[in-house]
């Protein structure tokens, strides 16, 4: 079982039937399902999704992006800070990345004060953090690879030679 | 005096086309889902896209050279090499607006009235219209299902294709997803070596293939010179609509070809030939990740065919399967569908002789449609 087929199928549609998947790679189910357990178990898959489209949901659910400045002492690291901040169930994404700032945070809320209240209460107060910013998101148009919107009809004829 | 009289015999010979016959019923129908579509769901790769309009921009918009731009047809004739295929960029390729206009030239510049063309069927619709309005006889060679539908001596033979002067070929094939290897155009080849034929040589989807690399007739001992090998752009990169496309053979008969094409079309679209020229040069990798997705859905296909119980011969190439209509009448099968479930597909009598009793069923369409489209076709087989 090709593994990698096996993550771009499910990363474009891991709601697909372990017998369509099946199908698709040539393999047999058994086979599928077994390899979908084996990426489960050595944490390659860490969880399936749903990719939401925020702008057709009622409720207000309000997302920012917050770049953290972290200042390092001999006793705490990256890791350290990042495990305490990733446990906050507001925190959606945190990745450690290069450039101007060390952390990339995503964090979601009902309300912008929520969020906000967030960030200042509970992150900035952080030994090592030295700065946030917080960059609110206005509107999305790809999430997850998928492009939101209308998206294009296929005006292809329905029949052609 | 009405036009309607005056028209010449050779557009009266050429009944109208079962595809055109088989669109206006599915545009009759609401919310179908369509594997009746002869061309790519994708789009042209993004930078060739961004060449076009760069082109635009810069203000590209006059004819090119008679046999189209220098550059481009030196990229073809590098990219070709890659089927064993040379071709000198100077006088032995010619660029043009889609292969269909190639495949026109081309049966313009070698039939002569009365020269029999021996077109193995089921086969793409163009080649018998193109060879009558040459004023050429059209001479049907049916291929079967146990052979799954590669073009043998046998069939070739006993169509009377000895008596013939030209020989279409085509594979990958539209509409079967037919190929052939490289031993099985060896023994067609010598019998078109035999019997003195040309042979014209659509090799359009000849980057659609799923289980091996193409093979060309082309490449065959004594076979260069007596071949023209069409190929384009529109399938594999997705280029349906900026309708590029080329052939190649040798000298003498470029020449001719263009001969016909700088009277009748002067050049290729130039935006066109800007985003060829990108594609070739920087969208390998746009194509395999088509054909990767293209090969996922052919697996699909094949399986639910099988597990419905609908024989299908496995198709290795193109982006068509073509299954039995379960009771033999494909016509009424492909209505019956359209009909009850909404799902638009070709019967394969319009194809030609040989493909009746059969459905193209295409699989250039999003993966949610195609499973919904099977559950739909198992239905309808079923109920
Ligand atoms: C076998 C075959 N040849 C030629 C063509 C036409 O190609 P183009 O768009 O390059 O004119 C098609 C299109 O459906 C085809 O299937």
């Amino acid at each position: 079982m090709d593994k990698q087929s096996l993550l771009d199928l499910l990363r474009h549609d891991a709601r697909e039937s372990v017998d369509d998947i099946a199908r698709q790679l040539g393999a047999d189910a058994e086979a599928v399902a077994a390899a979908l357990e084996e990426l489960e178990d050595d944490g390659v898959i860490r969880g399936y999704q749903a990719v939401v489209d925020w702008n057709n949901v009622d409720e207000e659910h309000v997302r920012a992006q917050v770049e953290v400045d972290v200042e390092l002492d001999r006793e705490t690291g990256y890791e350290e800070i990042a495990r305490r901040i990733a446990r906050f169930p507001e925190v959606a994404t945190l990745r450690l990345v290069s450039g101007d700032y060390d952390f990339f945070i995503e964090v979601e809320g009902a309300s912008m004060h929520a969020v906000s209240n967030f960030v200042s209460e509970r992150i900035a107060p952080i030994p090592e953090v030295t700065k946030t910013v917080t960059h609110f998101v206005m509107d999305s148009y790809k999430e997850e690879g998928i492009e939101l919107g209308d998206g294009d009809d296929d005006d292809r004829l329905s029949v052609s030679p | 005096m009405t036009l309607g009289d005056q028209l010449s015999d050779r557009v009266k010979q050429v009944p109208p086309s079962g595809i055109r016959k088989f669109f206006e019923l599915a545009e009759e129908v609401d919310d179908v889902i369509s594997l009746g579509v002869g061309e790519p769901d994708f789009s042209a790769p993004w930078a060739a896209r961004t060449a076009a309009i760069d082109s635009l921009e810069r203000g590209k918009t006059s004819y090119t050279s008679n046999r189209g731009m220098r550059e481009l047809r030196e990229a073809i004739s590098e990219r070709v090499t890659r089927y064993g295929q040379e071709y000198d960029p100077e006088d032995e390729i010619i660029v043009t607006t889609g292969a269909s206009e190639a495949v026109d030239l081309a049966f313009r510049a070698f039939v002569d009235p009365g020269d029999v063309v021996a077109i193995p069927q089921p086969s793409y619709i163009s080649y018998t219209p193109g060879a009558i309005f040459a004023g050429g006889e059209p001479l049907p060679v049916p291929t079967r299902a146990e052979d799954e539908f590669k073009l043998t001596p046998e069939a070739l033979e006993a169509a009377g294709a000895d008596e013939a002067d030209v020989l279409v070929l085509c594979y990958p094939n539209n509409p079967t997803g037919a190929v052939m290897t490289d031993d099985e155009l060896a023994d067609v080849a010598s019998f078109v070596r035999d019997h003195d034929l040309v042979v014209l040589s659509d090799e359009i989807y000849s980057d659609l293939r799923y289980e091996d690399d193409h093979a060309s007739i082309a490449t065959h001992p004594g076979m260069r010179e007596r071949t023209i090998v069409f190929n384009g752009f529109s399938k594999a990169y997705a280029m349906t609509g900026l309708r590029l496309g080329y052939a190649m053979g040798p000298p003498g008969a470029i020449d001719a070809m263009n001969k016909v094409h700088q009277y009748a079309m002067l050049s290729a679209p130039t935006t066109a030939q800007y985003a060829a020229l990108e594609a070739l040069r920087s969208c390998d990798d746009s194509v395999d990740e088509m054909r990767r997705e293209y090969d996922r859905r052919r697996r699909f296909v094949l399986a639910r065919f099988e597990e419905m119980g609908l024989d299908c011969f496995e198709a290795k190439g193109a982006f068509y399967v073509f299954p039995e209509a379960p009771d033999g009448d494909d016509e009424a099968f492909a209505e019956g569908l359209l009909e009850e479930q909404n799902v638009a597909l070709v019967p394969g009598s319009v194809f030609g002789e040989g493909g009746e009793g059969h459905l193209r069923v295409s699989y250039a369409t999003g993966m949610r449609e195609l499973r919904e489209a099977m559950d739909r076709i198992e239905a309808y087989v079923s109920g």
